[in-house]
């Protein structure tokens, strides 16, 4: 098991690295080289990636592999404890909680990444602009983005879940969004370092373009500081994917999502029923561990 | 700088939210004309805007006042939210410089890479954990949140301890992490060697020289997570079953109850706003630098 996870993580990272090689290739191809090195040698991303390599297995093939239909109600077999039958127990409505924490690594595995790369694109986009240009570009931009950041991202999440109605594709918008404005704050501040160095300069100097000067000269020059923001705000785009579908905001039955699987069962926690509720919360817990450690070996490989 | 942030945070906020209950509302005709949605938006945003403003909030879809419906649980997430606080502060900026004491040490490791990643992991994920252990396991603690009326402050903090901790864990990462730069910053000052050398021992300079210099950008985390911990709340009060503010905003949310909605979220950007404000206020009183410097 310890060596399927791993292209997982290599590719996470092999998809960045070629932007960073096109654009000044000896120096920055050493660079990338050893980054890697130092990001097989790091304890946390290998354990990070083998936790959250599992998960995407899980997502990708528990169908085949889980033992009942995770969607299937028994009504009669309602919150059976674990047994040999039914490994994790069976929830209210008597369908099977293995099948269920399995298979529901899908839709938190689908939602949080492209939500994550939304908001990536989008606030390197703004990072770039409002860095590059300062002035009233910046004044306007900066100005939105902390509206947006006044309130509790959960609690905008919802308000913007109750307008466009609940589901996948409004959770992965709604993340996306009100994540850019974070990420083009971290991306702004390495542009304001990067816009003064000779190279920029130099471009300004030849007449290029400025989409130029921002996408083929400034990009990949901070793209370092982008990678370790996109691990952050995986976990933390986790975080609120889980939090909104809890609150029925976000994924919606009947989909066994994990977040969505405490909600519908939560209720009968007091009566002593601990299964249908621990076990997805677990899955979750080591998902957020895993992606965290991930995290944690990419920043420390790439800010020297 | 704050009043102006206030000024275009509140409005962008609001409108926001106006327009969010309007798309919805294409739908229902009904509760349009309830609310007067077919009046020009600016309008109404000025009516519900002034009357906020004079305290009065409206109606609920229910006929209650919107006062009525917030008040309680206001007071009652305010409780919850001071004991998280009350637990949580000393704790994470004790971490925080025993972590940056032994810095890259084990214990440092264990307490930052632990403590932010218990941050990350969701609220209602711990309240699971702390249920299922202190609750069901142990049986140390009621696996509700909502104590019976008239409980005394003992029977209310037994009731709230399991919510309180759950709100710990997600806020105890980002206030130790901040506790352990400041305090690793003036462990490395200037001063902090003078007063090395001059031979005072290691607990005086620690306590005089490092922690004063190291807790003023702590105090600040701590106030801004106040607005933080308002959206962990929504989801500890809903799993602990609290009649709380978080509670009546989901509510509102699911029945649509757009006044509710609308004063309920605004009140918790007045919170956040204020703790923000007395952030500001505090760093500016402890801090002589810049206390000095504003009257200059």
């Amino acid at each position: 098991m310890s060596l399927t996870p791993e292209p997982a993580g290599a590719t996470e990272i092999g998809t960045a690295s070629p932007a960073v090689v096109g654009a000044h290739p000896s120096d920055a191809r050493v660079a990338t080289k050893e980054r890697l090195a130092l990001l097989r040698r790091s304890k946390s991303f290998i354990a990070g990636s083998i936790i959250v390599g599992f998960w995407v297995l899980c997502a990708i093939f528990g169908e085949l592999l889980v033992p009942k239909d995770p969607l299937a109600s028994d009504p009669i077999n309602d919150l059976l404890s674990p047994s040999a039958d039914n490994w994790f127990g069976t929830d209210k409505l008597g369908r099977d909680v293995f099948s269920r924490v399995i298979v529901g690594a899908r839709d938190i595995l689908i939602v949080a990444p492209l939500a994550t790369i939304l908001a990536t694109v989008v606030g390197t986009a703004l990072g770039l602009v409002t860095g590059y240009f300062r002035g009233w570009v910046d004044d306007v931009l900066s100005r939105i983005i902390e509206a947006i950041l006044a309130l509790p991202t959960i609690i905008m999440g919802l308000l913007v879940a109750v307008a466009l109605g609940p589901s996948r594709t409004t959770l992965i918008l709604i993340i996306g969004v009100l994540f850019a404005p974070i990420i083009s704050r971290t991306v702004r501040a390495a542009v304001l370092t990067e816009r003064e160095l000779e190279y920029v300069s130099a471009a300004r100097l030849r007449n290029e373009r400025t989409p130029y000067i921002l996408f083929g000269e400034i990009l990949p020059n901070v793209m370092g500081p982008i990678i370790v923001e996109f691990t952050v705000r995986l976990g933390y785009s986790i975080f609120v994917a889980a939090g909104l579908s809890f609150l029925g905001f976000g994924i919606q039955p009947p989909a066994p999502d994990w977040g969505l699987q405490v909600a519908e069962n939560y209720g009968v926690i007091s009566g002593g029923f601990w299964w249908p509720v621990l076990f997805p919360s677990l899955a979750i817990a080591t998902l957020v561990i895993g992606v965290n450690l991930i995290a944690d070996g990419v920043a420390s490989a790439f800010e020297r | 700088m704050i009043v102006f942030l206030a000024a275009q945070v509140l409005p962008g906020d609001v409108g926001r939210r106006i327009l969010g209950p309007f798309a919805d509302q294409a739908s229902v005709d009904a509760l349009n004309e309830q609310l007067g949605a077919n009046e020009p938006l600016l309008t109404q945003y000025w009516d519900w805007f002034s009357s906020f403003i004079t305290g009065d909030l409206g109606e609920s879809v229910q006929n209650r006042p919107v006062s009525d419906v917030l008040i309680d649980p206001l007071v009652a997430s305010g409780k919850l939210a001071l004991l998280a606080f009350v637990i949580v502060v000393p704790l994470a900026i004790l971490g925080g410089v025993v972590a940056a004491i032994h810095e890259g040490s084990f214990r440092d490791r264990l307490i930052s890479v632990g403590g932010l990643s218990a941050t990350a992991i969701p609220e209602f994920v711990w309240a699971v954990f702390f249920i299922v252990i202190f609750a069901l396991g142990l049986g140390l603690f009621p696996t509700t949140a909502q104590f019976p009326d008239g409980a005394s402050v003992f029977t209310q903090i037994e009731y709230l301890f399991l919510p309180a901790l759950c709100l710990v864990c997600v806020l105890f990462g980002y206030i130790a992490r901040m506790a352990r730069a400041g305090t690793i910053e003036a462990l490395e000052a200037d001063y902090t060697r003078t007063a090395t050398l001059k031979g005072l021992p290691r607990r005086t300079v620690i306590r005089r020289h490092v922690l004063r210099n190291s807790l003023l950008p702590t105090i600040a985390v701590v106030a801004t997570q106040a607005g933080y911990l308002m959206g962990g709340l929504v989801i500890i009060e809903l799993i602990f079953n609290y009649q709380g503010i978080g509670q009546a905003i989901v509510r509102a949310a699911l029945q649509k109850d757009i006044p509710v909605l609308q004063s309920g979220v605004l009140l918790i950007g007045i919170v956040y706003l204020v703790a923000t404000l007395i952030a500001d206020m505090l760093y500016s009183v402890l801090n002589p630098r810049v206390r000095l410097g504003a009257t200059e």
